[in-house]
């Protein structure tokens, strides 16, 4: 016959426990994160049960502390007790009642607002595990809005990606519809979607993909008289336009309503991305003060382009609007990066401020700068 | 020598060379050489006598326009660039 040895821990009920933590007890709490998300006593530290041998050391070097341990129950609780007294830790007391009649007692209790739902947290797992992102980068991310100017070569990748990855809004602005020659490139469409609006089959695509985008269809093109208005509500502009007029008419906007945009261009097997930060670095004006001939840069209907082209430029765009949302690693702001896709290398340029910008300058018209300056993002 | 690198859009006017080898201690002297090897080139690359405002050039990275100019110095084994504005999306 084997004598049962009586637990080296103590077990108490709700107010003795509440005194025990007024009174410098370390209270460790042993449930699982989802339970731990939901609230929990303030100043808890948290072990889910199956972690408790391997972590309560780092948490707690000191084994001489007392320790006051609890879950939802009483029943982990005393499974985690018991390991801990066997671990060494000499004053240990577990909390034997139900977390609801602790809180009923007026025991102190917090919850904190969810940064992540149990779904988001399992759909960005790999995302949350980088360091510079975790859950409240994730959580920035799900709250951003970013504007693609184009639903087309470039802006496939990166609404995809961008989509993907948990980017709350996406704005696209397109006025054009899907055409058979587009599909080699365009990734976002499909054979299905001959003659539909390119912002729809955007959607269809982004949803399909992650229902929880938030997806805003502007069909329209985008012109001096509309700009401003469908920039303002957004926090990064990605310009992925076929043509100089609108990359000079959304620079100018974007200057006077301080948007990043992040450029890119392609042209057969090359392509070009930097990004303009307008008043910490150079704007699309300081590179090229007056718009160019169209002939200079013929459109991909013209010149043709290499199907992989855009979704590698369009990626690095998508890239560098990761850093400005997360405010993490170096902008591609005052460098342009050149990829030859023929060559497969990657050159840089530093690009800088113009004084004499016609944009961003200090010759900009008065008007502008006071707009630019004071960041409103006035709508008509 | 140093290399001029020649942009997609200008390709027609090298018969499809990327690269192209100059000898010359400006950036004036270089395209200067560059222009008689390749004359239809002198058009797209300057506008009478200076620079054209829609290309931009650089020496090692280094955008003229901050530098000397068409002045600007080359040595063996730098590399220009010559960068025109590209629109294609």
């Amino acid at each position: 016959m084997t004598i049962k040895q009586p637990p080296a821990y103590r077990e108490v009920g709700v107010e003795v426990a509440r005194s025990l933590r007024e009174a410098g007890y370390r209270v460790i709490d042993v449930r699982e994160q989802t339970e731990w998300d939901e609230g929990h006593i303030p100043g808890a530290a948290h072990i889910p049960l199956g972690e408790v041998a391997a972590r309560i050391e780092s948490e707690v070097p000191d084994r001489d502390a007392p320790l006051l341990v609890h879950c939802l129950s009483g029943v982990r609780s005393a499974r985690a007790a018991a390991t801990l007294t066997s671990l060494g830790y000499g004053t240990v007391v577990n909390l034997k009642a139900h977390l609801n009649d602790w809180r009923l007692g007026g025991g102190a209790w917090e919850e904190p607002p969810p940064l992540l739902s149990p779904t988001q947290r399992r759909r960005y797992s790999r995302q949350i595990l980088i360091p510079e992102i975790g859950q409240p980068g994730q959580r920035r991310l799900l709250d951003a809005r970013v504007l693609l100017i184009g639903a087309g070569g470039l802006g496939s990748p990166i609404a995809l990606y961008l989509g993907a990855s948990g980017v709350g809004t996406i704005g696209l602005v397109d006025d054009d519809v899907v055409d058979e020659s587009n599909l080699q490139r365009q990734v976002l469409h499909g054979t299905d979607r001959l003659g539909m609006k390119k912002v729809d089959s955007a959607e269809q695509t982004l949803h399909s993909l992650n229902p929880e985008t938030h997806v805003i269809k502007h069909e329209e093109r985008l012109g001096a008289d509309n700009v401003e208005r469908l920039i303002a509500d957004y926090d990064v502009i990605v310009d992925g336009t076929d043509n100089f007029d609108t990359r000079y008419v959304l620079n100018d906007a974007a200057v006077k309503l301080r948007k990043p945009v992040v450029h890119g261009s392609i042209y057969r097997w090359d392509g070009q991305v930097t990004t303009f930060i307008p008043f910490e670095g150079p704007c699309y004006r300081c590179m090229y003060p007056t718009q160019p001939p169209p002939e200079l840069a013929p459109a991909c209907e013209v010149a043709g382009v290499l199907g992989v082209l855009p979704g590698i430029v369009g990626l690095l765009q998508a890239n560098e609007v990761f850093k400005l949302l997360l405010d993490t690693g170096e902008a591609l702001a005052g460098r342009l990066l050149m990829f030859d896709a023929a060559a497969t290398t990657f050159d840089e340029v530093r690009i800088w401020r113009d004084p004499a910008c016609p944009a961003c300058g200090e010759g900009a018209s008065t008007a502008e700068r006071t707009g630019a300056l004071s960041g409103a993002g006035s709508v008509e | 020598m140093s290399t001029v690198r020649i942009p997609p859009v200008l390709r027609e006017t090298t018969g499809g060379s990327r690269e192209v080898a100059v000898s010359g201690e400006t950036v004036s002297a270089a395209l200067d050489q560059l222009f008689v090897e390749f004359p239809p080139l002198r058009d797209r690359v300057t506008e009478d006598g200076r620079l054209s405002p829609f290309i931009n050039v650089y020496v090692n990275g280094r955008d003229v326009r901050y530098a000397a100019g068409l002045e600007t110095a080359v040595g063996d084994d730098d590399t220009i660039i010559l960068l025109p504005a590209m629109a294609g999306g």
